[in-house]
C-alpha cells in the first residue's frame, strides 16, 4: 500500500470492486480497502439479478452462476398465484449468483487491471482538511496508516459509516429498513428456474418472502420486513422460521444469514469535496425489489468516470464531482428508483384482500420487458379499478 | 443501556444503518456500541434476530 493514490475505495462489494476496476482501467492509481478478512463472505444477499444488468459489467461465467431464471411467481396471501414470464427475452430473465465467487471475481478483475487491494483493513476515519476529504485512516490488525487520496469513494454498503464520519447523515428511517434473514436450504421441492415471492401481512409485513433457486433442490429462502413491523416475537427470523416449518419442513440448512436492505430514497447528495458515495452506502437500492447489485456497480463505475475528469482538471471539489450525482439521478436507474419508491409507498398500504384480488384476476403474464414497472402497468391494465388505489401514482401510469 | 447478545448477533449491520446517532459500528465479528448511544431502542426493533436489548439501568 502506498501513502497516496488518485482514488481510495472503501469497501470491496460490487460497488467498490467496479469502482476500483474502472479506475485502474482509466490509468488512475487506486487502492481498494475491505474490512472483512475475506471478500464476499458472509454473503448478505438473495443473489438475484437480471441477465442484461449483469452483462453490462462482466461476462457471465458458470463459476458464479448458481441458477438461470426463466420466470417468477408471486403468491398472494390466500395462496393464489401469478406467473410471470418473458418470451421476448428468450425466457431467460435472470440469474441467481454465487456471490462468494462473484464478489471475488470482481475484486480479482480490479486487481488484474492494476488496483491495489487490501483486506482486513478498515477505514476508521476520514482525513479532513478544512472540510475537504483528503484520504482515510486505515487500520490493519492494530497497525494504523494514513492514506491520502484525491478522491475517496465510500462503497461501504448498508452500514454507510464513512460518509457519516464526513458529516453526511446516512441514517435509514426505521420503517424503511428491510430487516432480513435468509437460509440457504437444500433438499426442498422447487422449480429450479423460477423465483417465487410471497406477499401478505401475515407472511412478511411491508416486505416479502422469497425463494430463489440455487440448483435442482436448493434455494435461498429469505425474508425482509419493515423495521417498524419488527419486534420481540415477530422478527424477520420468526416469520421465516414459521414459513419454512409449514412449507419446507424437511429441508436442511446449509447457511443462515441476516441483513438490512434500505428501501428509502437515495441520499439527497452523493458527493462532497473529495468524496463520492456509491451503492448501498448511497441508498441506491430498488425500493420495491430490494435489489442493489446492479445499482452498486452502475454508480461505482460512473463515480470513477466523473472522478477521473475532476482529478485531471485540478481540484475534485464538490462542484467538480457533482456531475456524478446529477447523471445517475437522471439515468434510467435513478428514475426507476424514484418511480419505484412512489409505487412501493402505495403498495405497502394495500390490504391482503386487495392483494388477493389483484393476483387472482391475472394468473399469468408474459412481460415484454421483465421489470417491476411493467408488471404494475400490466396489473393496472387488467384491474382498472386498481387505479383508484393508485391515484397518487396517476402521473406515472398515464 | 443497550446490551448486545453476542451469542445471537449475526453481525449483519442492519442496526448500524438505522442508528440516528451513528453510535454502532461493526468491527469484524464484534458490534461496538459507542458512547453517543442514547438507548433509543430503534436498533433493537430493527434487529432481524433480537440480539439487541435496551435494559433498564435499575435504581442508581
Ligand atoms: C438479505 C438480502 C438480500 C438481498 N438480495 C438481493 C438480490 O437478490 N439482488 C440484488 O441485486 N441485491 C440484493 N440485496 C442487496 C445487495 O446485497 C446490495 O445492494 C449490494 O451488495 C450492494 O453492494 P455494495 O458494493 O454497495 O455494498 P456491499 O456489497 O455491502 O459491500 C460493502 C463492503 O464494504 C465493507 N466495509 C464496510 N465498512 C467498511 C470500512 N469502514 N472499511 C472498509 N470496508 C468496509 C463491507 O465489509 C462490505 O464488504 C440483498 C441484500 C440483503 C441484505
Amino acid at each position: 500500500m502506498k501513502d497516496h493514490y488518485d482514488i481510495l475505495v472503501i469497501g470491496g462489494g460490487p460497488g467498490g470492486a467496479i469502482a476500483a476496476r474502472t479506475a485502474a482501467e482509466l490509468g488512475l492509481s487506486v487502492c481498494l480497502a475491505e474490512k472483512r478478512a475475506a471478500i464476499g463472505t458472509p454473503v448478505r444477499c438473495a443473489e438475484g439479478i437480471g441477465t442484461e444488468a449483469i452483462a453490462e459489467f462482466v461476462v457471465p461465467d458458470p463459476r458464479w452462476i448458481s441458477a438461470e431464471l426463466h420466470g417468477a411467481k408471486i403468491v398472494a396471501p390466500d395462496g393464489s398465484s401469478l406467473t410471470l414470464s418473458s418470451e421476448q427475452s428468450g425466457n431467460k430473465v435472470g440469474y441467481v449468483l454465487d456471490r462468494k465467487v462473484f464478489d471475488r471475481e470482481l475484486v480479482w478483475q480490479a486487481a488484474a487491471a492494476g488496483s491495489d487491494v487490501v483486506v482486513k483493513t478498515r477505514a476508521t476515519a476520514p482525513i479532513l482538511d478544512e472540510g475537504r476529504v483528503r484520504g482515510a485512516v486505515l487500520d490493519f490488525c492494530g497497525t494504523t496508516k494514513r492514506v491520502s487520496a484525491d478522491v475517496v469513494i465510500a462503497a461501504d454498503g448498508v452500514e454507510s459509516k464513512f460518509a457519516r464520519w464526513c458529516g453526511i447523515d446516512t441514517t435509514v428511517p426505521l420503517r424503511e429498513i428491510m430487516s432480513s434473514a435468509q437460509y440457504l436450504l437444500t433438499d426442498l421441492p422447487l422449480d429450479p428456474h423460477v423465483t417465487t415471492f410471497y406477499v401478505g401481512t401475515s407472511i412478511a409485513p411491508e416486505g416479502y418472502l422469497w425463494v430463489f433457486p440455487k440448483g435442482e433442490r436448493s434455494a435461498n429462502v429469505g425474508i425482509g420486513i419493515s423495521g417498524r413491523k419488527s419486534g420481540t416475537g415477530h422478527r424477520a427470523k420468526d416469520y421465516l422460521d414459521s414459513f419454512i416449518a409449514s412449507r419446507f419442513p424437511k429441508a436442511k440448512q446449509i447457511e443462515f444469514i441476516a441483513g438490512g436492505v434500505s428501501v428509502c430514497r437515495p441520499l439527497p447528495c452523493t458527493v462532497a469535496d473529495g468524496l463520492m458515495i456509491v451503492g448501498d452506502a448511497a441508498r441506491v437500492v430498488d425500493p420495491i425489489t430490494g435489489g442493489g447489485i446492479f445499482n452498486a456497480m452502475f454508480t461505482g463505475r460512473m463515480a470513477v468516470q466523473v472522478a477521473a475528469q475532476a482529478i485531471a482538471s485540478g481540484t475534485p471539489s464538490r462542484e467538480a464531482l457533482m456531475p456524478y450525482d446529477l447523471t445517475w439521478r437522471d439515468s434510467p436507474m435513478g428514475k426507476s428508483i424514484e418511480r419505484n419508491y412512489r409505487i412501493k409507498e402505495v403498495f405497502i398500504t394495500l390490504s391482503d384482500e386487495k392483494l388477493n384480488a389483484i393476483i387472482q384476476t391475472v394468473g399469468k403474464l408474459d412481460l415484454k420487458e421483465f421489470s417491476t414497472f411493467n408488471l404494475v402497468k400490466e396489473l393496472i391494465f387488467r384491474n382498472p379499478r386498481l387505479l383508484l388505489d393508485l391515484a397518487p401514482l396517476r402521473d406515472i401510469f398515464k | 443501556m443497550l446490551s448486545v447478545r453476542r451469542d445471537i448477533c449475526a453481525y449483519c449491520g442492519c442496526c448500524v444503518s438505522v442508528c440516528p446517532q451513528g453510535a454502532l459500528e461493526l468491527i469484524d465479528a464484534y458490534l461496538d456500541v459507542g458512547s453517543s448511544c442514547t438507548s433509543c431502542g430503534i436498533c433493537a426493533k430493527a434487529c432481524p434476530l433480537g440480539a439487541l436489548e435496551v435494559k433498564d439501568e435499575g435504581p442508581l
